[in-house]
C-alpha cells in the first residue's frame, strides 16, 4: 500500500503518512489531531506545543532490532508524579508497529499481545502472568496521564484522563506493559533493550555532545 | 530539527545562575551559590528544600567532569552523600549521577578508595539459597546476601532526574559475587535493582583523567576481586604442570642416566661356614664424572633378616664409604613386613678402580640365604625429586591462605559475618 498524502483539514498544509494502517496523525503546522475516516481527515482535537524533552529519539529515526529494521512515526508522551515518558511508536519494514519506550533513558521494545490469558483485571502488586513460557511479575504500578502526542498513531488516542499503567519484568529481560485506559486491559509484551541493541540513526542531537 | 540546547535558570532563593547539564531529564537541581534545592521541571522554578549546607564539599570528581567508562563518555552531573548510622556502624560513602544524552544515567560510588560502576537492572534476580546460605541469582550469577541498612542522603549537589531530599532514607540490601554486587533499594513499596562493577581509584583517575594519584585504599571492600582469587586456581594449576615438568625431567634422567651396572654377582650365605664372613669382590671400575653409586641387595629371605656392612674402597687411593644395610622380610596371616630387597645411593663417588667389602651377618640358629649385589654407577636420584615436588607446594599453599585472610576481611564486614566466612573463603 502506498502512503496516502492528504491534506489537514485545519490549515490545509500537506499531511503525509509513513505508514499506511496510521489511524490518527498531527499535523506538523497547526498541530491539529487529524483521524482518518474512509475519506478524509476530520479533525479532533488540537495538541499543545510538546513539553522540552530530551529524549534522543524523534520522528523519523531509524534503527534495527534483530536484524529488522523500523522507523519511528509517532509517539505519545505520558507524565507521572515522579516525570514522564515517551512511547515512541515504530513501525517495521514488513509493516508490522510496535512500541519503543524511552523512560529516562532506559529503553523497552514491547508489542500489543493478543495471545489468549488471563489478565488482571485490577494492577496490583507483586501479581504474576504467564506467556511465552516466562513468568512476568509485576514491578511497578504508575497512574499517569497523556501529556502530548505526536505523528502517527495506531488508534484514536487524545484522551486526557489519568489511566493505571502497571509494568512487568522477567527474570530474564523480558518486560511487559499492562494499560488500563481499556477493560479488559491492553497487554504489550517485549524486551529491555540497550541503545547501543537499537542502532538508532538520525538522532536528535545535543549540544556539547557529538 | 536543531540541537538541544542546554539551559540554565536562575535561583529563586538568590537569584544566582544555576547551569543544566542533564537537559530536560532534570528533575531537581541544587543551586550552587546558596544551596537550595530547586525543582526544574517547570518554567516557574520553585524551592522544594532550603538547607543550610555549613562546608562546601568539593567532590573528588568535579560536577561537569567527563569520562569513558566501557567506551561511553559520561558526564558527572550529580553529586550525594548518603550516611548509614544504625548503631556501631556509623559511616558514609559518596555517590556521583554521570550522565551521556544517549545511553542515559549510571553512578560511580566511592568508599574508602574503592569505586563502583553502577546500572539501574531491569530484569529481575531470583530469590535463591548458594553455599546453603541466603542469595539471589542474576544472569546465570549466584550473588550472596552480605549486608541490608537504611540509607540517608545527606548532602546533595548538582542535579538529579527524581526528586532528591536531603534527609531522605532508603533500605539497601546488597548481594555480592565480587567483582560484581546486587543492590536493591526499595521506596514505597518499589524495588530498584541496581548492579555495580567494582572499579580501582587507578582506572577511575584514568577515565576522568584527574590529577595527582588516587587516594590511599582500606580495608577490603564487599565486592572487591581478591588478588589471589584468579590465581588460587593458577597457583594450583602452576602446581600440577611443574610436577608434570619434574615428573618429565626425572624420566629424562632415568633415560639418560640409567645407571650403568658396574659389578654384579650372586653369592650365598651360610651359618655353617661360621667364622669371619667377610670377603671383598674383584676390582671393578667406575666411570666417568665424580657421581652417586646405587648398591642394591636382592636376597631370598623368608621370615628372617640378615645385615650387610660394606666398604666401597678405592683400589688406587685407599678412599673408603662405609655403610649398611638391613634387609628383613616375614610375613604370616596378618600381612607382610619389610622387603627381600633393598638399596643404597652413595653420593659423590669419584671414578677409579673400586671393590667392595662385604661383612653378612645372620641369627646364629639361621640356615641359609643366597643373594645377589649390583652396584650401579650414576643413577637418578628420585628424593630429590620429592624434595623439589614438596617445595613447589609452597606457592599455591601460600595464596591459598592469603586468599582466606582477605575473603576473612571482606565477611567481617558483613551482616552475615561468622556465618557466610568460610563458605566464601573456601570458594
Amino acid at each position: 500500500m502506498s502512503s496516502p498524502a492528504a491534506n489537514c483539514p485545519n490549515c490545509g498544509a500537506p499531511v503525509k503518512f509513513l505508514w499506511s494502517s496510521a489511524v490518527q496523525t498531527t499535523c506538523e503546522f497547526c498541530h491539529s489531531i487529524l483521524v482518518r475516516t474512509d475519506v478524509d481527515l476530520k479533525k479532533v482535537g488540537e495538541v499543545a506545543d510538546l513539553p522540552a524533552d530530551a529524549s534522543p529519539i524523534q520522528i523519523g529515526t531509524e534503527g534495527a532490532y534483530q536484524n529488522k529494521s523500523f522507523v519511528v512515526v509517532g509517539r505519545i508522551m505520558y507524565e507521572y508524579e515522579q516525570g514522564g515518558w515517551n512511547e515512541w511508536h515504530i513501525v517495521f519494514n514488513d509493516g508490522s508497529s510496535g512500541w519503543l519506550a524511552d523512560a529516562q533513558l532506559e529503553y523497552d521494545l514491547s508489542w500489543l499481545s493478543t495471545a489468549p490469558g488471563p489478565l488482571p483485571p485490577e494492577p496490583d502488586r507483586y501479581q504474576t502472568i504467564q506467556r511465552q513460557g516466562k513468568t512476568f511479575e509485576v514491578t511497578s504500578i504508575t497512574k499517569a496521564h497523556y501529556k502530548g502526542v505526536q505523528g502517527e498513531l495506531p488508534f484514536e488516542y487524545w484522551d486526557k484522563a489519568d489511566m493505571m499503567f502497571a509494568d512487568l519484568r522477567s527474570t530474564t529481560g523480558d518486560f511487559a506493559t499492562l494499560d488500563y485506559s481499556e477493560r479488559p486491559p491492553l497487554l504489550f509484551v517485549g524486551r529491555a533493550v540497550d541503545f547501543d541493541d537499537l542502532h538508532l540513526k538520525n538522532l536528535r542531537e545535543f549540544e556539547g555532545w557529538t | 530539527m536543531p540541537a538541544v540546547q542546554t539551559k540554565s535558570i536562575s535561583c529563586p532563593n538568590c537569584g544566582g545562575p544555576v547551569q543544566l547539564r542533564g537537559f530536560a531529564h532534570t528533575l531537581t537541581v541544587v543551586c550552587p551559590q546558596c544551596s537550595s534545592i530547586l525543582d526544574a521541571s517547570t518554567p516557574e522554578v520553585q524551592i522544594l528544600q532550603k538547607f543550610e549546607q555549613k562546608t562546601q564539599i568539593t567532590p573528588t570528581i568535579p560536577l561537569g567532569s567527563r569520562g569513558k567508562i566501557g567506551g561511553t563518555q559520561y558526564e558527572v552531573i550529580g553529586f550525594q552523600i548518603r550516611q548509614v548510622a544504625e548503631g556501631e556502624d556509623n559511616y558514609t560513602w559518596n555517590e556521583y549521577l554521570l550522565f551521556n544524552p544517549y545511553h542515559g544515567f549510571r553512578y560511580l560510588t566511592e568508599y574508602n578508595g574503592h569505586w563502583n560502576f553502577v546500572h539501574v537492572e531491569t530484569a529481575l534476580p531470583e530469590q535463591t539459597r548458594a553455599r546453603g546460605k541466603v542469595a539471589v541469582r542474576y544472569e546465570g550469577k549466584a550473588y550472596l546476601a552480605f549486608d541490608s541498612m537504611t540509607a540517608q542522603t545527606v548532602y546533595v549537589l548538582g542535579e538529579f532526574p527524581w526528586r532528591v531530599q536531603v534527609g531522605e532514607s532508603v533500605a539497601c540490601q546488597d548481594f555480592v559475587a565480587p567483582p560484581s554486587m546486587l543492590s536493591a533499594e526499595s521506596t514505597g513499596g518499589e524495588i530498584t535493582w541496581s548492579l555495580a562493577e567494582y572499579m580501582s581509584g587507578a582506572q577511575i583517575w584514568q577515565a576522568f583523567k584527574l590529577p595527582g594519584s588516587p587516594p590511599r585504599v582500606f580495608g577490603v571492600f564487599a565486592n572487591q576481586p581478591s588478588p589471589y582469587g584468579g590465581s588460587i586456581g593458577s597457583a594450583w594449576r602452576t602446581w600440577l604442570w611443574l610436577n608434570v615438568a619434574l615428573a618429565a625431567l626425572m624420566l629424562f634422567f632415568m633415560f639418560i642416566s640409567p645407571g650403568r651396572v658396574a659389578y654384579s654377582d650372586h653369592y650365598a650365605y651360610s651359618q655353617a661356614n661360621k667364622g669371619n664372613s667377610a670377603f671383598v669382590t674383584p676390582t671393578f671400575q667406575l666411570k666417568g664424572r665424580e657421581s652417586n653409586v646405587e648398591l642394591s641387595i636382592h636376597t631370598d629371605l623368608d621370615n628372617n633378616w640378615a645385615y650387610f656392612n660394606f666398604a666401597l674402597i678405592n683400589d688406587q687411593t685407599g678412599q673408603t664409604f662405609d655403610f649398611a644395610r638391613e634387609v628383613s622380610y616375614y610375613h604370616d596371616s596378618d600381612g607382610i613386613e619389610g622387603s627381600r630387597n633393598n638399596s643404597v645411593i652413595i653420593p659423590g663417588v669419584p671414578s677409579g678402580q673400586y671393590y667392595l667389602r662385604v661383612e653378612p651377618e645372620m641369627e646364629t640358629n639361621s640356615a641359609f640365604m643366597s643373594y645377589q649385589l649390583e652396584l650401579r654407577r650414576n643413577v637418578p636420584n628420585f628424593a630429590l625429586f620429592g624434595i623439589a615436588a614438596l617445595l613447589l607446594l609452597i606457592p599455591p599453599i601460600v595464596t591459598t591462605f592469603r586468599r582466606g585472610s582477605f575473603e576473612a576481611a571482606r565477611w567481617r564486614e558483613s551482616d552475615f559475618a561468622a556465618s557466610i566466612a568460610k563458605a566464601g573463603a573456601s570458594a
